[in-house]
Formats: C-alpha cells, sequence, structure tokens
C-alpha cells in the first residue's frame, strides 16, 4: 500500500472530485460536505466508470400516516451514479442503493498539510 | 506533492465536453482483456438519434405538401409537431449523462456523416465489427394516428439511411422501418428497398394495433422469405396503451410494455401458423430480454395441447416453432443464479438461436461481456452468441474488421 496524490486542497474545491490512477486501479475522491471520500472507480453492475456520474441524493416516496402516497422528496443521503445505467452509491458508505449488499471498494483518504491523499 | 505518482494520473470530470471512445473507455479495457479482436461480434440492435437529422431526413419526403409541413413543423420547437413524440423519462433524470452530453461530442470536419463518426466510435470501444442501427423516435411512429405520415416518415428515414449512412459505412447494416399500418405500403417498402446496400432485412416495431396474421400481410412475408431476408419485430411500450396506462411509473411501463407487445405479436404469429406457411422466413425479436419467450413457450405449450382445434395449423408445440426464431439478447436479465438463466438460455436454443445486441446508447444497454462471461458457456457457445449466430442469419462475413482502442 502506498500513498496517491490526489490534489492540492487549495485545488479541490467543495463538490470537487479527481479520478486518480492508484495501485493499478482507478479510484474516484470526492470532496463533499467538508469530507472527502475514495471508492473503485469500476461499478459492480457492468464495470463502468461508477464514480464519474452526477451527484443527486436519494429519492423518497412521501407516505402519509393514513398510507397514502403524497409524493416524492430529495432526502439528506447523498448519492453518486455511475452514467453507464444508473447504478446509484451511498456517498458515505460506497453501499450500491439498489441492493446495500455489494459495495464499491472503500479507500482511505489521507488530509495531510496542503495536500489529499489516497491510499491504495 | 508525493514524488511517487505522476500528475497526468490525476484526472478532473467535465460536463461540457464527451467522447464516445473516452465515455467507453472501460469497455475498451473489457474488449482488451477478452480478446474481442480475434473474433467477430455483431450488434443486431443498436441505436441512432435520427430526430439530429430531420432537417436532411424531411427533405426525402416524397410529397411536396407533407414535405413542407415537415419542414414548417420542424422550425416551431415547443409545439405539437407532425410527428409528435412519447411521454417517457428515459435518461433517469438526467442520471444517464450520455444522453445529455453526446451534443458535446466532436468528430472531423468531413463529408462522413456524424452518426457515422460516432457509430463507429462506440462500436470500436466496445469492440463491435458490425451494427444493425435503428431509429430511436420513430420506435413509437407505428401509434401516429395518421397512417399516411407513418408511409411517408419511413420512406423518407429509409432513403436517408440508405444514402447517408449504409452506402458509406459498411460496418453499419440495418432492418428497415416497415409502414406496418399500411399493407401495400409496407410491401412496396420491400420492393423498393430490398437490394439497397447494408440492408439485412425489415423491422416492424412493435406497439402497434394491427394483428400480424391478417391477410393483407401475407404477400409481404412471402416476399421477403423469397428474398431471405429475415422479418423483426422491435419491442417499445405505448404508455397510452389501455393496459399500460394503469401503470404511474417509466420503470414499471418500460419493464412490461417491452414485453407485452412482443408476447402478443408472437403468440398470433405462432397460433395462427405464420411459421408453417412461411417455413424459411427468418423471424428476430428484439429487445425483449429473454425471460418472456421462456414464459410464453410453456405458457403456449401447456394450453397447446388441450386445446389443438383452436390453431389447426400447427404440427408441433408452439416452442417448437419458438425455437427455430431468433431473439436478440438485451436487455438480459442477470438473476443471482445463474442456473435460472442457463434453463432460459436452453429453452429458446440460445447456442444457435440468440444474438447478442447492446440497444446503445439507451439507457440499459449491454456489453459483449454479458454473454461473453456467462460461467456455463463453452467458448465456441460465446462466439456463437456474441457473432456467429448474426452472421449466419444476416450473411456478414466472420472475419472481425474493428479497430479497439489500444489494441496492437
Amino acid at each position: 500500500m502506498q500513498e496517491y496524490f490526489v490534489a492540492k486542497k487549495i485545488d479541490f474545491g467543495e463538490g470537487d472530485r479527481r479520478i486518480v490512477r492508484a495501485g493499478g486501479s482507478e479510484v474516484g475522491v470526492f470532496h463533499h460536505g467538508g469530507a472527502y471520500y475514495a471508492y473503485a472507480n469500476t461499478c459492480v453492475h457492468s464495470g463502468g466508470p461508477a464514480c464519474e456520474g452526477i451527484m443527486i441524493p436519494k429519492v423518497l416516496d412521501v407516505i402519509a400516516e393514513d398510507r397514502s402516497y403524497q409524493g416524492q422528496v430529495f432526502s439528506d443521503e447523498m448519492h453518486f451514479v455511475c452514467p453507464w445505467h444508473g447504478y446509484e452509491y451511498d456517498l458515505k458508505t460506497g453501499e450500491c442503493a439498489g441492493d446495500r449488499r455489494l459495495k464499491l471498494r472503500k479507500y482511505q483518504v489521507v488530509d495531510r498539510d496542503d495536500s489529499i491523499f489516497v491510499i491504495a | 506533492m508525493n514524488d511517487q505518482t505522476p500528475v497526468e494520473d490525476v484526472r478532473q470530470l467535465h460536463f461540457d465536453r464527451f467522447s464516445s471512445s473516452e465515455s467507453l473507455a472501460k469497455a475498451s479495457e473489457q474488449a482488451l482483456k477478452r480478446n474481442y479482436q480475434d473474433f467477430l461480434i455483431v450488434d443486431i440492435d443498436s441505436h441512432h438519434y435520427e430526430s439530429e437529422s430531420y432537417a436532411e431526413v424531411f427533405q426525402y419526403i416524397e410529397s411536396p405538401v407533407l414535405r413542407r409541413s415537415f419542414v414548417e413543423s420542424a422550425q416551431r420547437g415547443g409545439r405539437s409537431s407532425m410527428l409528435g413524440g412519447s411521454v417517457g423519462y428515459q435518461d433517469i433524470s438526467g442520471r444517464i449523462t450520455r444522453h445529455w452530453l453526446r451534443k458535446h461530442e466532436k468528430v472531423d470536419a468531413s463529408d462522413r456523416h456524424r452518426d457515422i463518426s460516432t457509430t463507429t466510435r462506440w462500436m470500436d470501444a466496445m469492440g463491435v465489427d458490425y451494427a444493425c442501427l435503428f431509429p430511436t423516435p420513430m420506435l413509437f411512429l407505428g401509434t401516429h394516428p395518421q397512417v399516411e405520415i407513418e408511409v411517408a416518415m419511413a420512406r423518407a428515414y429509409n432513403a436517408w439511411l440508405c444514402e447517408r449512412i449504409l452506402a458509406e459505412e459498411p460496418r453499419i447494416i440495418s432492418m428497415l422501418y416497415l409502414p406496418f399500418n399500411d399493407p401495400e405500403a409496407t410491401y412496396k417498402m420491400v420492393q423498393d428497398f430490398g437490394d439497397k446496400k447494408g440492408v439485412k432485412g425489415f423491422m416492424v416495431t412493435s406497439p402497434r394495433y394491427k394483428p400480424v396474421h391478417d391477410n393483407c400481410y401475407m404477400k409481404t412475408y412471402r416476399l421477403l422469405e423469397e428474398m431471405g431476408k429475415p422479418i423483426s419485430f422491435h419491442a417499445a411500450y405505448n404508455w397510452n396503451d389501455q393496459s399500460l396506462n394503469l401503470l404511474n411509473r417509466f420503470i414499471s411501463v418500460h419493464a412490461l410494455g417491452f414485453m407485452w407487445f412482443n408476447m402478443v405479436h408472437m403468440t398470433n404469429w405462432v397460433m395462427n401458423g405464420i411459421p408453417e406457411r412461411f417455413p424459411k422466413l427468418k423471424t428476430v425479436w428484439i429487445e425483449s430480454g429473454l425471460t418472456w419467450a421462456y414464459s410464453l413457450m410453456q405458457r403456449l405449450d401447456h394450453s397447446y395441447m388441450m386445446r389443438t382445434s383452436d390453431c389447426p395449423s400447427l404440427k408441433r408445440k408452439p416452442s417448437e416453432y419458438m425455437q427455430e426464431m431468433f431473439y436478440s439478447s438485451q436487455p438480459m436479465e442477470m438473476p443471482e443464479d445463474k442456473s435460472i438463466l442457463e434453463a432460459t438460455f436452453k429453452m429458446i436454443k440460445a447456442e444457435t438461436q440468440l444474438v447478442w445486441s447492446s440497444d446503445y446508447p439507451h439507457w440499459d444497454f449491454d456489453l459483449p461481456s454479458v454473454i461473453h462471461d456467462l460461467p456455463f458457456l463453452k467458448e465456441d457457445a460465446k462466439r456463437a452468441i456474441l457473432g456467429g449466430n448474426a452472421a449466419r442469419l444476416l450473411g456478414l462475413d466472420p472475419t472481425p474488421v474493428k479497430t479497439i482502442p489500444g489494441h496492437r
């Protein structure tokens, strides 16, 4: 395992992303909500670039007390979406939204001095 | 900076540019790793967006009156048009980024049509030698209330496709749209276009309401049989269909709609003995996945044994006819228990009757790896499904002609 440089923090603003080739694998590094996350950039579905799509919150059905449907809302759970087919992943865990047993490999992110590194 | 990591190994994302090759870089990695360059891969069902070329296509409208109407209609964005459209949000509310990024794709400035450049680009990236190209919005044209508009648009599109695409690029082939609501125009289409370069057969879009066993189509089926060209039924949905109208979400209408119309047409096709009347007519069922056929074969066989008098043209069980037809693979269902998929393959005689398809660039496209990576298939069977069966069906040279990016 070794550290791979991702970006200077000054160049890696809130909402930014980088794709890093690290240890023979591609890793997607996210900066969101003041935190950094890193996952394998290979979708569990068909090997697509899982970390290269849009980010969008999880959608919820609103079901009232009487069990009636009252529309849909975005939740606080942020997802990133594989652009090939739409597989969604929980940004904080790397779990696949459609089946939480499926996960992207998570990589450790190091925030040191003025730079961000990923360990792979 | 860590000296051990070259900076070129870090890249940013851009949502204001697009390249089919870059978007499918991981598909190319799969293609190289699996040695796709060594064997033929044919995509029996892929698409372009003919609506992006309407300005050209409309010039091929034969009637000057209708041509003017089409052209004028196209210049009034946001209002009712001649062709209408279909309700549906295939891009999953923007999550399928290529749908809205593709307009940024740059192609070489040449006389080559943009669709040729972008199509051959993704074909190479995936490892595809030949792609059977179909339209996209026209998949819903069979529900247009004006039959003469379906005919006019079908003839214009086919003429444009033959002249601008098929004549120019031998790796792109097609089965041409039949304006099935007009049986005479359907017959004439086969007569007029059957011998054009790259025309490997003809295609009926499945969402429509004329039964395929109607006597009015018999002379077209006979002509196709004589020409040795297949007829295919390309699935789609019609949310306004009375049954599908009960569904409130796109995922639901897509899942059922793409099976429903082909199940109806297949049932009419078999129970009315069309395969007995045209035993050499090659029939292809496109974009319904596989489970519908697995299910329908069992269902029809079960009823047939008790009610043979209902379908006296049949000399064998319905499934036996269905096992002689061809099926495109996408969207291929992937049960966790692969023995279920293996049983489906066995039921449809996949090793000779299944033809791989991508449906690219649509949202639920498949890569060749959906076949190549199946644990229960031998190498010969994989290669047959990925290209050999289609070469036999369409009369293609089995020599690979693609150039996978990065292949040396």
